[in-house]
């Protein structure tokens, strides 16, 4: 294939133009001894018909949810997209435009980013939010680097039930940072240990992470461990960062109510695919107090020469282009289009859509852990601990092998906490949303007590 | 019969009273006709809002329903104030906010360092496959063995068109690519106990913004590099800058003036000499294919830009993918999951793809997953359809175009730099400043008017009222053209009407947004 209009023909009388005979004239400042002088090592190039060929062999190769019905969630949910948003958002004019740099022909993209910062700050009920972050896990990092930028001690507190991938990429930020990260365990019914916060609250604090629902799918008290942490300091507490589960939200208890500082979750539950984890979505708000620390763009309201109302990138004076070295982030690229996304999503849901949506997903969890813990052998690690539409599993039988019978017969069963490494509560992970009928459920249910006692099940 | 007496059974509209219209309807029917559609602001959503309307149905619930098994201090005391809208009308309010848009696919975007190239349609088709789009990403290895072995292909292909012996995916975007790389160099230099001695980065004064940014990131701390009067690296400022202090220099090749660094290689050799490592911001990337491959000239580590070079679209704003490609030496410390190959050890014979964990000199994670899958998928998509011989051609034309447009407007604005480009070149709009008081972001609003983006503005910053025009390899030679005429005119206009150009934008549906007071009193969100 060939995008480049100009054929060699073409190209020669571009050169002649130019004032060149050929196109290595034009290399003067690229020293001869530094050029290639073999052809890019890969294969000549095909036609569209054999690339997309090629690719549906490859993704034929691939068990998705068209082929696996899913009940694994552990930060990505199989949620069901409303057709009008691929229709939207694949638009050229939303795709084929960049960061709006340009206010006047970028109306369009900075309008939907303000929506969005206004959902967002809605859903997470925090007074603002930035345009977006790569994904949920760099969110909650950039609130960590925050906390300690806008605290004077060296130390995060981090609670056990965050996301380990989460919790590997804060380690990953922090390793060239003075910033010390410290783990707050889970209690024996899943839930931050409460004690041993207060306990570490006695040395000096600049943030406190708390995941909600927590990844084991345990509801924490929020609200009492925030007092906690509020109660710790002296003139200036901790912050308190929240990483969240949007589509919670519908029923939980955003951040905000809990008395968070900043506001940090995965958003792809908001209308995005699965898409093997990418791209995704990081939402960040906090409040107002730190809005000019914020991490990354921000789209503002304002009037034009002539009055009317408009929209610009604002704030830049934090941002990298300006700021350099001194810069609140590095980012530039953003998550964009992922962001308008989720405006379409969260426009069509409206404030009704997100409360049933989050109702059966929550009723439907339910079911299914009540079938499940009925099969002998099969326990809910924190029987005692509500939780919203994910729930952990003590299991009889290795979570692996059970995963690889439920995929034998079409279901992907939940995610196997092993993988994970180190000592994780409990076996499976198993998530609901409400794309799973009963008869899916019940039938899931069925073939789960064959898989774990390791038969095929009739 | 009278045309003006109406139809029997046409009623004259009652005025006032019950079914009346609203004045803000009123108002909003005379904004319309005033500007024209495209140019009537758009009510926020909110404002739309109608209590009771609905966008979206479920089934019924299945299960048996009942209070939600959460304790009540836990619930959601408040709903959100989202708008209550049909399908229609959302449809509606985002086609309209839709067309106020400049994009690629509508006409030239010729934004310097951001090669707006236009993005082949097969990439979508690629990643909306139902067996890629449909992916969770802890899904066993096992059920995902061709997106896994997509990846491994992908890394190879990069490795090919730039030299580097491995590369990792996870980045997200240019700058977390070069965070990422940076740690890596960290980690390099803390493997071989010189991690405290080395944390100083030196980078030249024409360096991208997220340079220095992700530098204080990684905790180091930068010192920038005087430029010589070519617009290079100046061998002797570096040299001197150069101690056993140094992490790592930070290069952009071709740098943002469009100009090769031609002492590259010497560049790189002084630097290992010194005990540090060689990063390059990969953004130019367009430029150098199957010219030169970066590894081979001595650098050790480079982030690509997949939606700039590799064609996958920009999105608003992103998302993009920015993988990094690494020396031998450098691969142990790669972000984790590696994706491994084992010949002929899946089924039938075939590879068996797995996920590598167990990597102890690995820096982490940067994200919480693979990466921006979807990205990385339109950009193999592209780099299989071109390959070796297409993607040399790229690069290529995208020289070949921007030394053309170059050649057509160099006689109107002030040219700092070499009259020779690589994939962009900088102008300064110096000279409309001085003489007519037209300064470069009106020539960047008078472009708006032509139907065209606006090059990049007053970056880099070493080049006063810079104007940065990088048109890449998909334009034809009429758009060249035209934007020739456009700059050449503007230019023009500059001194014989300069307040047209200082007025500009005319035809743009807003005109000159105020941003000092959108930063000094931040509206960034609505309120009901």
């Amino acid at each position: 294939m060939r995008f480049t209009p100009s054929g060699p023909d073409e190209q020669l009388e571009l050169l002649s133009e130019i004032g060149v005979d050929r196109f290595e004239d034009l290399l003067e400042g690229v020293p001869v001894h530094l050029r290639m002088d073999t052809p890019i090592p890969l294969p000549e190039g095909i036609s569209e018909m054999e690339v997309l060929n090629e690719i549906g062999a490859l993704a034929a190769k691939n068990r998705g949810t068209a082929e696996l019905t899913g009940f694994a969630g552990g930060g990505a949910y199989d949620h069901f997209i409303p057709s009008a948003i691929d229709s939207l958002i694949s638009r050229s004019e939303f795709t084929t435009a960049y960061t709006p740099y340009q206010s006047e022909v970028s109306q369009g993209t900075l309008q939907v980013i303000y929506e969005f910062q206004s959902l967002v700050a809605e859903l997470m009920g925090m007074d603002v939010a930035n345009a977006s972050l790569y994904d949920g896990a760099h969110a909650v990092a950039e609130a960590m680097l925050l906390a300690h930028a806008s605290r004077g001690a060296d130390t995060i507190l981090v609670s056990a039930g965050l996301n380990p991938h989460f919790m590997k990429v804060l380690e990953t930020y922090a390793a060239g940072l003075p910033i010390e990260l410290r783990t707050i365990p889970l209690s024996s019914d899943g839930r931050t240990d409460a004690a041993a916060l207060k306990e570490a609250l006695v040395e000096p604090v600049a943030g406190f992470i708390l995941a909600q629902p927590n990844f084991y799918g345990c509801l924490e008290d929020a609200a009492g461990l925030t007092e906690i942490v509020k109660a710790s300091g002296e003139k200036k507490p901790p912050l308190v960062i929240g990483s969240v589960y949007p589509m919670s939200l519908g029923l939980i208890a955003p951040p905000g109510e809990w008395g968070a500082d900043v506001a940090t979750a995965e958003g792809q539950s908001l209308g995005l695919p699965l898409s093997l984890g990418g791209p995704y979505l990081g939402l960040f708000a906090c409040r107002d107090e730190y809005l000019r620390r914020q991490p990354g763009r921000i789209i503002g309201r304002t009037l034009d020469r002539d009055g009317r109302e408009s929209y610009v990138l604002t704030l830049q004076t934090r941002e990298q282009h300006i700021r350099r070295q001194k810069a609140t982030s590095n980012i530039c690229t953003n998550q964009g289009l992922c962001a308008a996304w989720s405006t379409v999503y969260m426009t069509l849901l409206g404030p009704g859509g997100l409360r049933e949506v989050a109702h059966h997903c929550s009723r439907k969890a339910a079911w299914l852990a009540g079938l499940l813990r009925e099969i002998p052998g099969v326990e809910l690690t924190f029987p005692d601990t509500p939780f919203f539409n994910e729930f952990t599993l003590s299991l009889p039988a290795d979570a692996g092998g059970v995963l690889r019978r439920l995929a034998d017969r079409g279901w992907l069963g939940g995610i196997d906490l092993k993988r994970f490494g180190g000592d994780m509560p409990g076996d499976l992970l198993v998530a609901v949303t409400e794309r799973r009928s009963r008869e899916e459920i019940d039938a899931f249910a069925s073939v789960f007590a064959d898989a774990v006692t390791g038969g095929t099940g009739a | 019969m009278s045309t003006n007496k109406p139809a029997p059974d046409c009623r004259e509209p009652e005025l006032g009273g019950a079914g009346a219209i609203g004045d803000e309807v009123v108002s909003r029917a005379a904004t319309v006709i005033a500007s024209g559609w495209s140019s009537a602001p758009e009510p926020l959503s909110i404002e739309m809002s109608r209590t009771g309307r609905r966008g979206f149905y479920l089934p019924a619930l299945d299960v048996p329903d009942g209070e939600d098994h959460l304790p009540g201090e836990m619930r959601r005391a408040k709903a959100p104030a989202w708008p209550e809208m049909s399908e229609n009308e959302v449809v509606r309010h985002f086609i309209r906010l839709s067309a106020m848009n400049h994009h690629v696919d509508k006409a030239l975007y010729p934004l310097g360092s951001c090669t707006m190239k236009y993005n082949p349609k097969m990439n979508e088709v690629a990643a909306r496959m139902p067996g890629l789009a449909g992916l969770h990403p802890l899904q066993p290895a096992e059920t995902i063995q061709g997106a896994l072995e997509l990846m491994w292909m992908l890394e190879r292909q990069l490795a090919a068109v730039s030299g580097f012996d491995a590369v990792s995916l996870q980045p997200s975007a240019g700058a977390q690519g070069e965070l990422t790389g940076l740690m890596v160099i960290r980690a390099w230099h803390e493997s071989r106990g010189e991690g405290e001695m080395r944390k100083r980065v030196l980078l030249p004064d024409s360096a991208h913004g997220t340079n220095p940014a992700s530098v204080t990131l990684n905790g180091y701390v930068t010192e920038e590099l005087k430029s010589d009067e070519s617009g290079r690296v100046d061998l002797d400022t570096l040299e001197h800058a150069l101690g056993e202090d140094v992490a790592c220099l930070m290069i952009t090749n071709p740098n943002t003036l469009g100009l090769f660094e031609p002492n590259i290689d010497r560049i790189c050799e002084l630097v290992h000499a010194a005990g540090g490592l060689v990063y390059m911001d990969g953004a130019n990337l367009n430029a150098l294919m199957g010219i030169v491959r970066p590894a081979e000239v001595g650098v050790d580590v480079m982030h690509f830009n997949l939606h700039k070079t590799f064609s996958t679209p920009h999105g608003g704003g992103g998302p993009g993918a920015g993988p990094i490609g690494v020396t031998t030496d450098l691969e142990p410390f790669l972000p984790v999951p590696r994706v491994h190959r084992d010949e002929g050890d899946g089924e039938a014979g075939h590879d068996r793809f797995d996920l590598e964990w167990d990597r102890p000199s690995s820096i982490g994670k940067v994200h919480a997953s693979f990466g921006n899958f979807g990205v990385l998928v339109r950009a193999w998509t592209y780099i299989r359809a071109l390959g070796s011989d297409g993607l040399a051609d790229v690069s290529r034309a995208a020289v070949i175009n921007a030394n053309y447009l170059l050649s057509k407007v160099t006689d109107h604005y002030h040219l700092p730099y070499s009259d020779r480009c690589m994939h962009e070149f900088v102008l300064s709009g110096c000279l409309q400043k001085s003489q007519h008081g037209v300064a470069t972001t009106d020539i960047a609003k008078r472009l708006l008017d032509y139907g065209f983006y606006a090059p990049t503005v007053y970056f880099p910053l070493i080049v006063p009222e810079a104007i940065m025009i990088e048109p890449t390899e998909t334009e034809t030679r009429e758009s060249l053209d035209l934007y020739a005429q456009a700059l050449i005119e503007i230019a023009r206009a500059a001194g014989e009407d300069p307040d047209l150009v200082r007025e500009a934008p005319h035809n743009t549906p807003v005109r000159r947004p105020d941003e000092v007071q959108a930063a000094k009193f931040p509206d960034l969100r609505w309120r009901v």
